[in-house]
């Protein structure tokens, strides 16, 4: 159902769509029997003129059937439910598939603004050839990517919607996790934890790039920062 | 007080006697230790601070469709103020409306008379309760007019922005902040111990556990859930106080702290918080749909018991909030299976409700249209529910517009509906008139159709990725396209009409102070003790104070010419 409201940008967005659609019918059909039987009953029983309620304790066994069933198809819905969101919840959360350490890019969110360190040339984050970009991350589609979240001042959250990937950044803590780029194009990145004033004032972009795209930015940009870093 | 012995009130208790004199303004309403008039106090200052919290979701919703505009009885909106709106309104919403009026308000006034006590087990407690209230909202309104603007860290105050004023900005607004919550949380913890008390030790002679009323026992079990959940963030917010105002390093990651365990302190009662103002409502839609369906309801005890269940359960699930907060990724699976598991005893609560309807006589009038307003609209707050409690769909949902949807769809039948269905049934009893039903019914459709047309919307532009706490969305090419700020109108406008329509209701509240048909002991002949006696009750609620026959939902009982069975009647 998201795919029509976004698009589906990263290997486990489909995953997460998924256990959201499998909530919406399961939960919305039982939602709507729950919600027709009360205007029913409303409607049938209301007020006659010479007609009086009947005396219904609800403690016989036989009147407590009506609502044991339905409290064990919830329970039914829920173990359901819990299984697939828990297996999602692994694949993206719990799990790390490894990733070449030129597939790493660092992310640091501060008031109020993100830094993305990309490896240069040389694969390796931490070496004079990085290529950090504020606001700008540059992925190549179809490679899996480790990311290490960290934030300098307050909580902040890195959101990328068209992932469907969310994780909070904490000051003094380096989170890693992971994602696959799907789709190239340039789509959100997302500050999703309230950071102080400007919490609304720090958009940045994901550019998701073929192959060619992404050699021919890196070579542009891992020159121009090995020539500031050595001043040639 | 060694003689006291339970389920006996002394009826000869003679309250005249203690005031010879009509006691004059000052003491009557501002001192007094009556439990009705401290109901009342805390009645009036919810419906006020509901006045004001309904105002800044007017002015940030009005930014929020119409970006930058100059908003009339307010002016332009800054960011910074637009930070200090949202928390405000959030804070004010649950601490200072949903809390007094539910739990305070209408368990001062309800308890002893549905219980058949002449007052509250510690008057003088519950007058300083109240007063400690009035304090702690005096202290947060103060939070606006110092220097830097009050808080905006939002409600919940997350460090380190909420522990270092270099960071939030606002640094004599967030101490303000913190200090009127802790205030706030003392003040119920001293209601709390009085309900509690009162109910297990002055219940009319008679009175057994199962004769109680459900809402009655959902105020207690609600008062216990807080009490018992409130001590750990009590703690917190002292050492957040502490990390503001003195620098102390207790949630500073810098320096050795932990931001994470603010989160859980909070969230070990901002969950339970959830059933403690939600039991109340439960409660007093049990009392409303069993008069106006003329039933008995269904199966008291498995209500009692899932309530049980649920205030046992709700102190299970509180890491939902925090998911992607940077917890072990391992804990989310528990968390994410007590969260579905407290589905079933809600669930169960609401089949209790609709089962009672069956063979029901209903009558639509005012006060059943809000109780059954509440189970319609609960249902689809406790099912959208469901998406963020499951781990793997709230990865994306999380802090998103659709989390706000859903808190709405189950806070706004909590605390608007279930309090404007308590007032509008009790208001008979209350001031002894009857509200206008033509009015109230204008106020009813306007209120909860209005209600819908604002957080359906929010729910499609949560699933579309708008995220929470976000001055505009001008900065996210994504969020700007023309069909979603749509949206964003269709939830304002529909929140300007709804907040318009409030005119009617306090129209007709006062109107019908003076000028409402004469409402007489028992207008809706109902069953419960409170409607035994003159409305409004006297001081010590009745000159010959009741006994109690049997439980409190005999209606349409086979072989009387009555379809209703007083519990004081004798049989």
């Amino acid at each position: 159902m998201l795919e029509r409201l976004l698009p589906v940008a990263s290997t486990s967005a489909g995953d997460i769509d998924f256990v959201f659609s499998l909530i919406f019918w399961l939960v919305g059909f039982w939602l709507l029997v729950a919600e027709l039987v009360f205007f029913w009953l409303i409607v049938r029983y209301r007020r006659r003129d010479g007609q009086r309620a009947q005396y219904i304790t609800g403690e016989l066994k036989s009147e407590k059937r009506w609502i044991t069933i339905p409290h064990l198809l919830v329970l039914a819905c829920d173990v359901f439910i819990i299984f697939f969101a828990v297996r999602v919840w692994y694949d993206v959360k719990q799990a790390l598939p490894t990733a070449p350490e030129q597939q790493t890019v660092r992310i640091v969110a501060q008031q109020w603004a993100w830094t993305f360190f990309h490896p240069g040339p040389d694969g390796q984050l931490d070496t004079p050839d990085d290529i950090v970009k504020v606001n700008e991350l540059h992925v190549e589609v179809d490679k899996l990517y480790h990311f290490q979240l960290t934030a300098k001042d307050v909580l902040h959250s890195f959101s990328v919607p068209v992932f469907r990937l969310k994780q909070d950044a904490i000051p003094g803590r380096v989170i890693v996790g992971w994602f696959e780029p799907t789709k190239t194009g340039e789509f959100d990145i997302q500050c999703t934890e309230i950071c102080g004033i400007g919490h609304g004032l720090m958009p940045a972009r994901i550019h998701i790039e073929t192959p060619e795209q992404h050699a021919s930015w890196m070579a542009e940009h891992g020159e121009i920062s090995v020539a500031a870093v050595t001043g040639r | 007080m060694a003689e006291s012995i339970p389920v006996a009130p002394s009826p000869a208790r003679a309250h005249d006697h203690e005031h010879p004199a009509e006691p004059g303004f000052i003491r009557k309403y501002l001192l007094s230790t009556d439990h009705k008039v401290i109901g009342l106090q805390y009645m009036f200052t919810g419906m006020a601070m509901a006045l004001l919290g309904g105002f800044l979701a007017y002015v940030f919703r009005m930014q929020l469709a119409f970006p930058g505009i100059d908003v009339p009885l307010f002016g332009v909106v800054s960011p910074n103020e637009y930070n200090s709106l949202i928390t405000n309104h959030g804070a004010i919403m649950i601490f200072w409306v949903a809390m007094p009026v539910l739990i305070a308000a209408f368990g001062n006034y309800l308890i002893p008379l549905m219980i058949g006590a002449d007052d509250m087990a510690f008057p003088r407690l519950n007058r300083l309760s109240y007063q400690l209230f009035l304090v702690s909202a005096l202290v947060l309104l103060a939070s606006f007019f110092v220097e830097g603007g009050a808080f905006g860290g939002a409600w919940t105050m997350y460090p380190p922005l909420s522990a270092s004023s270099e960071f939030n900005q606002t640094p004599l607004g967030t101490t303000l902040f913190i200090c009127a919550v802790a205030l706030e949380f003392v003040a119920f913890l001293m209601g709390g111990i009085n309900f509690v008390t009162t109910t297990m030790n002055s219940r009319a002679p008679g009175m057994r556990m199962y004769d109680i009323p459900m809402v009655v026992w959902m105020i207690v079990l609600a008062s216990i859930l807080f009490m018992a959940s409130v001590g750990p963030l009590v703690a917190g917010a002292v050492m957040l106080l502490f990390d503001h105002t003195l620098g102390t390093a207790f949630f500073d990651p810098q320096r050795g702290g932990d931001p994470i365990l603010w989160q859980h302190l909070f969230w070990f009662f901002g969950h339970p918080e959830v059933y403690v103002v939600l039991l109340p409502a439960v409660g007093i839609v049990a009392e409303i749909i069993t008069v106006f369906a003329r039933k008995k309801l269904f199966a008291y005890k498995t209500v009692l018991y899932t309530a049980f269940g649920t205030g046992v359960l709700s102190f299970t699930v509180w890491a939902h909030h925090q998911f992607i907060a940077g917890i072990d990724p391992r804990m989310a699976n528990v968390f994410t299976i007590t969260t579905l598991l407290i589905s079933v005893p809600i669930a169960e609560m609401m089949f209790v409700y609709i089962a009672t309807l069956y063979g029901g006589s209903i009558q639509l009038a005012t006060p059943m249209l809000w109780a059954l307003a509440f189970i319609a609209e609960f249902l689809i707050g406790g099912v959208t529910g469901i998406f963020l409690g499951a781990s793997g769909s709230d990865i994306y949902l999380h802090d998103t517009y659709f989390v706000l949807a859903h808190f709405h769809y189950t806070f706004f039948p909590i605390a608007i509906i279930g309090s404007f269905a308590a007032i509008s049934y009790w208001y008979p009893k209350m001031f002894g008139r009857m509200l206008n039903e033509t009015l109230g019914k204008i106020h009813f459709w306007g209120t909860v159709i209005p209600f819908n047309t604002i957080f359906i919307p929010l729910f499609v532009l949560g699933a579309a990725g708008e995220h929470r706490r976000i001055w505009d969305f001008a900065q996210f090419p994504e969020l700007a396209s023309e069909p979603l700020r749509n949206l964003d109108k269709v939830a304002t406008v529909s929140l300007v009409i709804m907040l318009a329509f409030q005119a009617v209701f306090l129209f007709n509240f006062f109107w019908s102070l003076r000028r409402g048909q004469k409402a007489g002991k028992n207008p809706w002949h109902a069953n419960t003790l409170e409607w035994t006696t003159e409305s409004p009750p006297p001081h010590g609620n009745w000159k010959q104070m009741p006994t109690v026959y049997r439980g409190p939902y005999e209606y349409s009982v086979p072989g009387r010419d009555a379809d209703f069975w007083p519990q004081n009647e004798p049989a």
